[in-house]
């Protein structure tokens, strides 16, 4: 179901007259609200009168983490804080949190969004929602929920891990729609296998909406064969809104439309920053045009894809995206939390007599994320009792835990052992079989 | 009276121990008594050697951590009731042992016990003072 018609299949022409008028206006707006903007896009060379079409948008300067760390917490806002009625926030590279905010009327932007998304997957009035993205400072669980109630479906707030609750409420309130992301709902099917639950017998699941991380199209039969149910793909990132940037369609489960009244998107090469040539393959940039709180003027996501502009089966117009196929940098998602080796090292780094030689092993035990941090043990901190070295590998245990929220086990190994290499140290060995 | 003990971490990975051992032997060093502590990822291996400085040294090179740490070691008669005996001495006195661990000598008449105290000095004092003969590092490199 297309949730708003209008919008959704407006044709090619006159959305890109909106998106030019609604360009125009957003940049006027930063570069009059943000010094930073201006300043940047004065050393760039370029005004908001220099943007007369869509092709102008190149001549913008790029926004990226950096910029939003520089900025942190609210010196991106193009309002004042009082009309600031949410803030977000996601794990940054450093330790420090890239944080959002949205009005009022951001708030409405996004649950229409979600709503859109929501339709798009076949969820409509009547249907139980059982949203298991985590509520909170992550923008999946409330962006989800706003959406699901603006839609009129009846929501179970129930955020994510309980999994044994999970499906008991799932049984006992009929729950038709699970919002999760894609590893949680191989999870649950683990635990329902456990618990002798047959989906297709006890339960009414019919469609799950599944975001927040990497996923594959294997992993994607394994959840609709596992749970009975059809498996959606939807694509957001806080900064540029959340979820809900991009959803697939249930008609097509083909690419994920990009809701392009609201962002526009561009392929980038990550080296030269150019436009690449259309349906190639390269970094993925959104620049907002109706954000009031917190808009983005070509912030690099650092995801690697392309754009499909070839019309869907569903009669949306907006272009689409595949699945995500890599990252420009070596964020890691574990379990749905964003991981940068650097917040490992720096959690290392505050423990004294620890050096920054680690290496973080990513694995999946049946259907969860895992992670185990290998740290050299140096003479600082070596000792001749078990109980300091346990002690010290618990330390780092809990510090990762409470800066990065994502539990990891740590092993403490012989120095020299973590191959040391010529140019920028391999500090991640992904096992995953995505 | 000075005594050290070498400590090397090792990860549980096969022939690491072999390793040690083989450098030390290339070395000329002899082990006068080990002990090897371990958990289910790494262990802790306490080695006393009739020269620690070079021990250290061969150890280091090869890329190994070594610590060092003091220890004490108590000569007793090799027969029942021997250890009970310091036990006992340590435990009147409230001295908490980290960890022992226990080698005979050649002769075979007397038992060698090397403990890891908090209170070193404490610990040799009301050793000496219950009558045990405390071993003192030139002792120990001659046997």
């Amino acid at each position: 179901m297309i949730w708003n018609e209008e919008y959704e299949t407006m044709p090619r022409a006159d959305l890109r007259a909106l998106q030019l008028e609604r360009l125009q206006e957003t940049v006027e707006r930063v570069y009059a609200r943000v010094p930073y903007y201006r300043q940047k896009m004065e050393e760039a060379g370029v005004t908001p009168a220099d943007i007369k079409g869509l092709d102008d948008l190149r001549r913008l300067p790029f926004t990226t983490k950096e910029d939003l760390r520089q900025n942190y917490p609210f010196g991106l806002f193009t309002v004042p804080l009082d009309r600031v009625v949410r803030v977000h926030a996601s794990s940054g590279t450093t330790g420090k949190p890239t944080v959002v905010g949205y009005t009022k009327r951001d708030i409405r932007t996004w649950a229409e969004l979600m709503s859109r998304t929501l339709a798009a997957a076949g969820v409509r009035r009547g249907d139980v929602v059982q949203n298991a993205y985590g509520y909170g400072l992550f923008t999946g669980g409330l962006g989800a929920h706003y959406g699901a109630e603006n839609l009129g479906a009846t929501v179970v707030p129930i955020s994510g891990g309980q999994t044994k609750r999970q499906i008991q409420i799932m049984r006992d309130f009929g729950s038709t729609v699970l919002l999760s992301t894609p590893s949680y709902a191989l999870n649950i099917a683990d635990v329902m296998a456990d618990l002798g639950v047959d989906p297709q017998k006890d339960l009414k699941l019919r469609v799950g909406v599944f975001g927040a991380e990497p996923w594959s199209e294997n992993m994607r039969e394994e959840i609709e064969r596992r749970l009975g149910i059809k498996a959606i793909d939807i694509y957001g990132l806080s900064e540029v809104i959340g979820p809900g940037v991009a959803a697939e369609c249930l008609e097509a489960q083909n690419g994920l439309h990009i809701f392009e009244d609201h962002f526009i998107p561009e392929i980038v090469d990550p080296t030269t920053l150019e436009p690449v040539a259309d349906g190639e393959a390269g970094e993925l940039v959104f620049t907002t045009i109706t954000k009031e709180a917190f808009p983005v003027i070509r912030y690099r996501t650092k995801d690697i894809c392309r754009l499909i502009t070839e019309p869907c089966v569903c009669g949306r117009s907006f272009v689409r995206m595949p699945k995500i196929t890599g990252r420009t940098d070596d964020m890691l998602i574990i379990r749905g939390v964003n991981v940068f080796p650097s917040q490992v090292e720096h959690v290392l780094m505050g423990i004294k007599g620890v050096e920054p030689h680690y290496q973080i092993v990513v694995d999946r035990q049946g259907t969860m994320d895992t992670m185990e941090v290998q740290v050299e043990v140096s003479e600082a901190v070596f000792s001749d009792e078990i109980k300091h070295l346990e002690r010290l590998a618990q330390q780092i245990q809990r510090d990762i835990k409470d800066l990065l929220g994502v539990s990891c086990t740590v092993r403490l190994v012989e120095p020299k052992s973590i191959q040391r290499s010529e140019g920028k140290a391999k500090r991640v060995i992904d096992k995953r079989q995505l | 009276m000075q005594l050290e003990q070498i400590a090397i971490f090792l990860e549980n990975k096969a022939g690491r121990l072999a390793e040690i051992t083989q450098i030390l032997a290339e070395h000329g060093i002899n082990i006068r008594a080990m002990s090897l502590a371990d958990t289910a990822d790494f262990g802790i291996l306490r080695l006393i050697v009739n020269d620690t400085d070079r021990a250290c040294q061969v150890l280091r090179d090869a890329g190994f951590t070594v610590g060092r740490t003091e220890v004490v070691v108590v000569a007793v008669p090799d027969r029942p009731g021997g250890l009970a005996s310091v036990l006992n001495t340590l435990t009147e006195a409230e001295l908490n042992v980290e960890y022992m661990y226990a080698f005979s000598q050649k002769s075979g008449d007397t038992g060698l016990l090397i403990f890891r105290i908090e209170d070193l000095d404490r610990a040799r004092s009301v050793l000496q003072a219950a009558g045990h003969r405390l071993l003192s590092g030139e002792e120990v490199s001659a046997l």
